[in-house]
């Protein structure tokens, strides 16, 4: 088998802020396969976006530390690589689109300017052919009349117009490794679905790596090929699709699973309501970080963090738990 | 546009009009400037003569009515100083301000700039804390103070430059330097706070993420965002230069506008205070808006609401 294109070891990442140190990503390990697609998933505030800027440099330092660990893309690790060479990858090889597209575009620049930008770092193509290029992404993200779009500014596209600017930012030196954080959220059901088609369409043409970050159960299901749950900056439980949508090994994810509503409520799909806050990364439980919220929690959560095991006979399928989920599933159904 | 044109233009006539219309009632408010123009223990009759020929016994809105009509000609009448027209008396002077006032301005903006951005860049570093140590200082040291000390020092002291006067480019360093210090120290403190709050935002990690050279990122996404801010403080800074910088001026003996003011204020002289004040006035209106104009050309969001 061909070694993975990113792999993860042990990263731990953290803030230092006036309320003490926040470790926003705890020994986190993962790869990732060449051509695959990862959607990560998880509550608000669990490392998932941190732990993609910590990978690519673009943690602000202070207050961002990375205390320890290896991001390996292509066999080399991000974490050591110069800066310079790091530029070379990021908006090139690694693409990136960020959450906030309200935030995210320079207000004084045109949007044309700040596409062709990327382009000509990364290409050959200069001048006319570069706004061809750039164009021609406005097209494919779905923006009509592009070659007028290139000469507005920002403030004069709609959220969902400037999500997509961002995602052509992101596709436009076809990257190896697409990351995409919350890039469809602020796009109405149609408009996303577009844009999935498009990441489709891309894996299948270039055979583009995918991590896709969201909150969105029902786009992990129509996109990914592996999931990640991820809370208080650790995984939870990771696996093929299919295999942890019908099996749960974690309590968090079955949380998760639980919390969507039914098929036709789609329009608010983006509900989570497990009982509970999520923890203070100030001062994180002992144990298994979601043990006070969990019904299932053993004593052996409150006082031990579970590592990662394999969860199913389904290859690939880990969990981070105690406790055995389906089995105490299985003995609440039998005793009504 | 060209509605926001006439409005803005509008708005300037107005507000010089007004500062011109109080600068007439205060100046009367001064005292009587016929006791001064005549020698010491002139008559009561020729005090009143004089009086009467320089307008002065007309009921006050009279002679503000006349006032405004010649006003509107560019005639701001005779100095009672000088016997020549007063307008011509201000203008004389303003090569001296103009030439001091952009030259304070080129070093401080340049100075000011540079540091600035260091102190924002280097956060954290030994450079930052010196250069905002600095700064805080130029901006608290009184200028007349700063003007003196320069002149004990350089003029006195080790006797390089000129301790005042007006000529050669050795006249205009000492001044110029004190000046600079001010705008220099305003400009870096606002420049580094601005460039702080740019780098937190999020199209800053784009253009990061977008593996951009740190120079385009810096010329193309901090400090194009950060010449607006700046903009507004240079304006405000070259309108109190240009106003003739009264302090610096006198402590110079640099024959600038502020301190042709100042002396027509002492004297009494009536045409003079009028004219340079509505100089002044106009010049600082004037700079307003270029300002404004310049903002449209900057900020694009800007531009759109017009
Ligand atoms: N600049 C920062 N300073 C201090 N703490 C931070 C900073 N950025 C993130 N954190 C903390 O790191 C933790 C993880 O944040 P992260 O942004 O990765 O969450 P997330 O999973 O992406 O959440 P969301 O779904 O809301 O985007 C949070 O506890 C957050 O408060
Ligand atoms: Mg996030």
């Amino acid at each position: 088998m061909a070694p993975p294109l990113l792999e993860i070891r042990n990263l731990t990442v953290a803030f230092d802020t006036p309320a003490g140190r926040v470790h926003a990503v705890n020994d986190l390990s993962y790869t990732l396969n060449e051509g695959e697609t990862l959607g990560v998933v998880g509550e608000s505030g669990s490392g998932k976006s941190v732990h993609v800027l910590a990978m690519l440099g673009l943690l602000p330092s202070p207050p961002a530390k990375i205390l320890s660990g290896e991001v390996l893309f292509q066999g080399r690790d991000l974490l050591k690589l110069p800066e310079a060479q790091l530029r070379e990858l990021r908006g090139g090889q690694i693409g990136m689109v960020f959450q906030d597209p309200m935030s995210s575009l320079n207000p004084v620049l045109t949007v044309g300017r700040q596409l062709r930008e990327v382009i000509e770092r990364h290409s050959d193509l200069r001048g006319a052919k570069a706004e061809a290029r750039a164009t021609e992404l406005l097209d494919l993200v779905g923006i009509p009349n592009p070659g007028a779009r290139l000469k507005q500014y920002p403030h004069e596209f709609s959220g969902g117009m400037r999500q997509r600017v961002m995602i052509a930012i992101g596709l436009s030196c076809n990257p190896k490794l697409l990351i995409a954080d919350e890039a469809t959220t602020a796009l109405d059901v149609t408009v996303q679905a577009q844009i999935l088609d498009l990441v489709r369409d891309l894996k299948d043409r270039l055979g583009t790596t995918v991590i896709w970050i969201t909150h969105d159960m029902g786009v992990v299901a129509e996109l990914a090929d592996t999931i990640q749950v991820m809370y208080g900056g650790r995984i939870m439980e990771r696996g093929p699709v299919r295999a942890v949508f019908r099996q749960p090994h974690s309590a968090y994810t079955w949380g998760l699973l639980r919390s969507l509503p039914d098929e036709g409520a789609r329009a608010q799909r983006r509900l989570y309501q497990i009982p509970g806050a999520p923890p203070d990364m100030a001062n994180p439980p002992a144990g298994d970080p979601f043990a006070p919220r969990n019904p299932y929690a053993t004593d052996r959560c409150r006082t031990e963090v579970p590592p990662l095991r394999p969860a199913s006979p389904v290859p690939g399928h880990m969990v981070a738990a105690w406790y055995d989920l389906p089995a105490r599933l299985a003995a609440e159904a039998a005793h009504g | 546009m060209a509605g926001y044109l006439v409005r803005r233009l509008l708005e300037s006539a107005l507000a010089v009009w007004g500062v011109v219309t109080i600068v007439f009632f205060v100046t009367r408010v001064l005292g009587d400037p016929a006791a001064l123009l005549l020698p010491i223990g002139a008559s009561a009759e020729q005090i009143e003569a004089l009086r009467d020929n320089l307008g002065l016994n007309q009921p006050l809105f009279v002679q503000y009515l006349q006032f405004l009509g010649q006003v509107v000609q560019g005639d701001f009448g005779t100095s009672f100083q000088h016997g020549r027209p007063a307008l011509e008396v201000v203008m004389e002077r303003m090569p001296a301000t103009a030439l001091l006032a952009g030259s304070a301005m080129v070093l401080g903006i340049l100075i000011g700039a540079v540091a600035g951005a260091i102190a924002a860049l280097k956060r954290g570093s030994l450079a930052e804390l010196v250069v905002m140590a600095i700064a805080l200082l130029g901006q608290a040291t009184p200028v007349f103070w700063l003007g003196i000390m320069l002149i004990l020092y350089f003029g006195v002291n080790l006797g390089w430059l000129p301790t005042g006067g007006y000529g050669t480019f050795a006249h205009l360093v000492l001044p110029a330097i004190t000046l600079a210090v001010f705008v220099s120290a305003s400009i870096a403190r606002l420049l580094r706070s601005s460039m702080l709050d740019i780098l937190r935002e999020d199209y800053i990690r784009t253009a990061r993420a977008k593996g951009l050279m740190p120079h385009t990122v810096f010329v193309w996404h901090i400090a194009r965002n950060a010449l607006i801010p700046v903009t507004t403080m240079t304006a405000i800074l070259a309108g109190e230069l240009l106003g003739g910088s009264v302090v610096t001026e006198t402590v110079f003996s640099w024959p600038g506008v502020g301190r042709l003011i100042l002396q027509a204020i002492q004297a009494k002289d009536f045409p003079v205070i009028q004219a340079g004040v509505f100089v002044v006035a106009s010049l600082f209106v004037l700079i307003n808006f270029v300002v404004d104009l310049l903002y449209g050309v900057l900020d694009p969001r800007i531009r759109a609401e017009r």
